[in-house]
């Protein structure tokens, strides 16, 4: 298919663009396969806006006399209108948009087509294996091997190829165990503790149905990760009754009779459909632009996402608590064990584990327990808030996650080696993007879309110096301890960052983040050069005492 | 309490000599204060009308009024207000000599006029000859404002005064306030409340909407004064209230002064203290009447707070300093806040028998300090103007001070201090690089002479300070869930080192050595090799963590 088929109007002039706290710009819109760009004719001071049509959420359009107005409202939930004279152009620019936005093949997404402009130094594709990771936990305990029972994808099609389990544990027990869970979801180890030997476990829901039926290599795998005489926590995301519920459905949850070292515990975490609602209206609350407060609170109250925030932090809490504090192993699944697992398997390190909070080890949380873990990027972020369809796929989990990081990261400002610019970033890549990173929905579908080979990797490009500096933390200090966050409700905040980004002037906040980064950079410098004084002096002074000694 | 003598302040004694005590009490002195506004001047000057008290025993004895206003005037005006607290100047503004001035309500009742006050207005406007015109507020809601015509009180007639435009703000009164804050303190008491039993009750206690209304007011006037040029003549009922939050919201707005630590102290002295605001009444520091407490300062300090958190470069203060005067507002430990108006206070010969909370701040002001806030900054200059729109989300709940004891609550690590305490040890970086760079010189010159004279060790051995950070709270998990109290746990003993403190003072002072204890000049260069890792901007290697305890990670 040739692009310029859907393109009827490539360019318009006397477009003009209207953004909120800027002043209207006139210029020229052209439309190109994957962008949308916007220049101002103005020479002095040319301004250029360029738009990935797959981050266009919705399209607007009305008209006044000839003059037509496109609202383009956008994944990374920015809103722009532009005004273009003469109703057929911009009819027809709207239905290219709207065709251009909405396209159905991946390969037809710009991430195939994009050119980088920059020198790759480390292939991100490649950056971080779960080889990789074996080794190191090699290092501290042999209790664990990797297994390739799934290198075709056929033992469970949302694993990756290569998984890390019990060492006790054979491949044909595994086969086994993955048609005893939801979607092949056999266990397999999240996260080890090193401080006391604990781990995190995930999976689905085991496939008891209403007969109670039993699988002795499940609990043999499972019970493999305790200590002897230990007992261990599954954390169940869902509600008992709805766990229940699910063995009518060939689901269900492990039983005390055949797990007895294992207790359970219920920490519901809510479904995707349901957070998608409650994003659409966060939403909707924070664009309300009336200049009164008095519906803010209970608008921002009945959208629900602070109190989802709420508790999959205090599920992530659970988790950890369980493993550093109890000092027991704990197993995490909900239904399929693609979102809410994850999301509380994923939160949980980032409190125990200090590694999870440099740049490099987030972003390595972010593919072991995100991407090779089988979230459904591709579905749950296809739409936005603004989307008017109703597909019942999407669902703003990652997002979730990102703002849980960020409602820790405004406790422990100093702890992490990143900022928040790099979490919205990663929200704005996972939802319309130049990288094949967030595309697919698990690794088998990557492996054939062929995208290690075909597109260009986010972390290819995050982690050149030059990006990285912009994604820096300057309170950074290593912290090595586990970081409790506190839940109450005093404790969270809307995250402005990403809610309120286009909707309220920042300059401010800007001039604040500017002013915190020149305090720590002179306090470097500084530092640099005393050391360096120092070392000069250290030097003269000993070739003063040879001569003094000759 | 029922007699001031038995308020803390009069025992207290932190053992400073008469002296200082009395420097303490000239910390703030209000003259001063109105000599650097520019006052008195060809238009303004200072009234003796009220020297002891005669006129209004609310107000101060130094009034500054217009100079056209004779004390005819001021008294026939005074007689045809509430509580007789005539039109007097509280801000000054040098740049186009509009003015902020302040009073109770008119007697108006529903036809009652009185020339003397209506020239008293007329002075007013002719103080600011580049206006036609002066803008009076009325910061009640207008229903309220209007009942108080029954009672023989009221409000401006636009037709009976000559050139002005008459505005009501609806600011609510002290006892609406008082349950508000009360709804948001039972909010803030519950335990483990929801997010939407929290929400809800915030909502339902109004009380942003009240800050909101506060600061909308106070943006109004500095817009008219910085921006229009325009006189205002604020009052509420008895004007010192309402009257109070919004003068001393506008002044901050338009006078980057009040945003110092200094400027804060004085805007308070002169728009609370002395104009009589009821502290003692207000906050029932004597047993009286329940209906008189109510929060109208501490609404003051928090719009302080709202403007800080959109303004973060604009104060030379920190959320510490507020939470320090508020407190003391209700401690009685200093005498600054006693008694309801300057009359009793000198009655009761405050200075000589208490001391002043503001030379106690001041002793410790480096506590207070914001590290952002730098006098050439461009937040720092001139009118300040906080966005206004969209509102609803502009104003947040202050947990820094509703919640202030339960620290579990609070970011666990302060930017605040650890930015002081960057800025503290660049200090001292400056200090140190000076001293190497004399030592290198007497080195160069010495070793170009062959002269061979020891450096001065006394200059290597000074003792560079540490931080007493305050980042360092022990941590530990709250209660996620119930159901772990049913399972046999296990001695939480082995915790203890998560307790989650920054190693600020260790990495910071990790590049500064001791050198007292330890000249060896190699010192200084070993700390370039063991700065954390990760600390120097650099990616931590695979192995970062092989010398430390932590864990290792895996994946799945």
């Amino acid at each position: 298919m040739e692009f310029a088929e859907l393109i009827k109007t490539p360019r318009a002039d006397n477009v003009v663009l209207h953004r909120p706290f800027h002043l209207a710009v006139e210029g020229t819109l052209c439309l190109t396969g994957h962008h949308l760009i916007f220049s101002s004719r103005r020479q002095d001071n040319a301004e250029e806006l360029w738009l990935l049509h797959s981050n266009i959420d919705s399209i607007e359009k009305r008209f006044v006399g000839s003059l037509g107005t496109i609202v383009i409202k956008c994944k990374d939930l920015r809103i722009i209108q532009l005004d273009i004279p003469g109703m057929e152009e911009c009819l027809n620019i709207a239905s290219s948009i709207e065709a251009l936005s909405t396209l159905d093949s991946v390969t037809l997404m710009y991430p195939f087509f994009y050119r980088p402009m920059f020198e790759v130094l480390e292939d991100g594709w490649s950056s971080f294996l779960l080889e990789q990771e074996f080794e190191l936990l090699s290092s501290v305990t042999n209790e664990w091997r990797l297994s390739c029972v799934n290198k075709e994808f056929s033992v469970c099609p949302s694993y990756p190829a290569v998984v890390i389990v019990p060492k006790s544990i054979d491949d044909d027990a595994l086969r086994k165990v993955a048609l005893f869970r939801h979607g092949g979801r056999f266990p397999v180890l999240s996260y080890y503790h090193k401080k006391n030997g604990m781990v995190m476990m995930r999976s689905s829901q085991p496939l008891t149905g209403t007969n109670g039926r039993r699988c002795k290599e499940d609990e043999k795998l499972i019970n493999a990760t305790l200590r002897s005489g230990r007992r261990g926590f599954v954390i169940d995301t869902r509600p008992l009754n709805v766990a229940q519920q699910a063995r009518a459905k060939g689901g269900g949850f492990e039983q005390e009779v055949h797990y007895p070292q294992w207790r359970r515990i219920h920490k519901y975490i809510e479904r995707f459909n349901i957070l998608q609602e409650s994003f659409i209206k966060l939403v909707e609350a924070c664009n309300d632009q009336s200049h009164n407060m008095d519906r803010w609170l209970s608008k921002l109250e009945a959208s629900n996402w602070l109190t989802h925030i709420k508790e999959l932090l205090t599920a992530a809490c659970l988790a950890a608590q369980c493993i550093d504090r109890e000092g027991a192993s704990v197993l995490v699944h909900g239904s399929e064990g693609t979102d809410s697992t994850l999301q509380v398997t994923s939160l949980a390190q980032i409190i125990l584990d200090p590694r999870c909070r440099t740049i490099r080890g987030f972003q390595a949380l972010v593919v072991r327990e995100w991407l090779q873990a089988g979230h459904p990027f591709q579905q749950r972020c296809a739409q936005s808030a603004y989307s008017n369809s109703k597909q019942k796929w999407e669902a703003p989990v990652f997002l979730l996650f990102l703002e849980c990081v960020w409602q820790i990261h405004r406790q422990f400002p100093c702890s992490f080696e990143f900022g928040e610019q790099f979490l919205i970033a990663l929200f704005e890549h996972a939802y319309a993007s130049q990288f094949g990173t967030f595309l697919g929905n698990n690794e088998s579908e990557r492996a054939k879309l062929k995208l290690p080979q075909k597109t260009m990797s986010l972390w290819s490009w995050v982690n050149r110096p030059e990006e990285l500096s912009r994604f820096q933390n300057p309170l950074y200090e290593a912290n090595s301890l586990v970081i409790w966050p506190s839940v109450a409700p005093q404790s969270l905040q809307l995250w402005e960052g990403v809610f309120l980004r286009w909707n309220k002037p920042s300059k401010f906040l800007e001039e604040a983040e500017e002013e915190r980064i020149n305090i720590i950079k002179y306090n470097k410098e500084l530092q640099a050069k005393v050391n360096a004084l120092r070392r000069q002096l250290a030097e003269m002074e000993a070739d003063e005492e040879v001569q003094e000694v000759e | 309490p029922v007699k001031y003598e038995e308020l803390y302040c009069f025992s207290f004694n932190p053992k400073l000599d008469k002296e200082e005590r009395e420097q303490g009490w000239k910390l703030v002195d209000l003259s001063e204060e109105y000599n650097r506004m520019g006052v008195p001047n060809n238009y303004w000057q200072i009234s003796d009308v009220n020297r002891d008290y005669g006129v209004c025993d609310s107000y101060p004895t130094e009034v500054y009024v217009p100079k056209s206003a004779t004390a005819h005037i001021i008294v026939g005006s005074s007689k045809f207000r509430s509580r007789r607290r005539f039109p007097a100047l509280s801000y000054y503004c040098k740049g186009n000599n509009a003015s902020i001035c302040r009073s109770s309500q008119p007697l108006s009742g529903f036809s009652a006029r009185c020339l003397e006050d209506e020239q008293m207005l007329q002075a007013i406007r002719k103080a600011n000859p580049g206006s036609d015109f002066i803008y009076v507020v009325d910061t009640r809601p207008k229903l309220n404002a209007m009942a108080n015509r029954a009672a023989g009180k009221g409000y401006e007639n636009e037709d009976n005064y000559s050139n002005i435009k008459f505005q009501f703000i609806g600011i609510e009164n002290i006892h609406v306030m008082r349950n508000s804050l009360q709804k948001m303190l039972e909010v803030c008491e519950l335990k483990s409340p929801s997010m939407s039993d929290f929400l809800w009750g915030l909502e339902n206690s109004g009380w942003l909407k009240h800050i909101k209304a506060i600061m909308d007011a106070g943006i109004f006037i500095a817009k008219a004064v910085a921006e229009e040029g325009v006189s205002v003549l604020v009052h509420c009922s008895d004007g010192w209230d309402r009257t109070a939050q919004v003068c001393s919201v506008a002044s901050l707005l338009l006078d980057p002064y009040y945003r110092t630590m200094k400027g804060f102290m004085v805007l308070i002295e002169k728009d609370w203290v002395s104009f009589g605001h009821k502290f003692n009444h207000r906050y029932g520091n004597l047993d009286g009447d329940p209906k008189e407490i109510s929060p109208v300062m501490d609404q003051f300090i928090e719009c302080v707070w709202q403007l800080m958190e959109q303004l973060p470069c604009a104060f030379e203060f920190n959320e510490r300093f507020l939470i320090h005067i508020q407190h003391h507002i209700y401690s009685c430990q200093f005498g600054n806040f006693l008694c309801n108006s300057q009359k009793e206070r000198r009655e009761l010969k405050i200075k000589e028998r208490t001391y002043s909370l503001w030379a106690h701040l001041w002793k410790n002001r480096a506590d207070y300090l914001n590290p952002l806030y730098r006098s050439d900054h461009s937040q720092t200059q001139g009118t300040l103007h906080p966005q206004i729109a969209p509102s609803n989300f502009l104003y947040k709940f202050w947990s820094g001070m509703y919640n202030r004891f339960e620290k579990g609550l609070h970011p666990r690590q302060s930017v605040t201090d650890y930015l002081m305490a960057v800025k503290e040890e660049t200090q001292q970086l400056e200090e140190e690089l000076e001293v190497l760079q004399e030592r290198l010189a007497n080195l160069q010159k010495s070793q170009s002479g062959n002269n061979k004279v020891k450096s001065k060790q006394q200059d290597r051995s000074k003792h560079f300070g540490l931080y007493t950070s305050n980042n360092s709270l022990a941590n530990t998990p709250q209660e996620y869930s119930n159901d772990l109290k049913s399972f046999p746990s296990r001695s939480p003993s082995q915790g203890d080192e998560d307790s989650a403190l920054i190693l600020t003072q260790d990495n910071l002072k990790s590049s500064d050595p001791d050198l007292s204890a330890n000249s060896d000049q190699e010192s200084g260069v070993e700390d370039l090799s063991c700065r954390s890792p990760s600390g120097g901007g650099c990616l931590p290697s695979e192995d970062s963590g092989k010398d430390s305890d932590e864990a290792v990670f895996l994946a799945g």
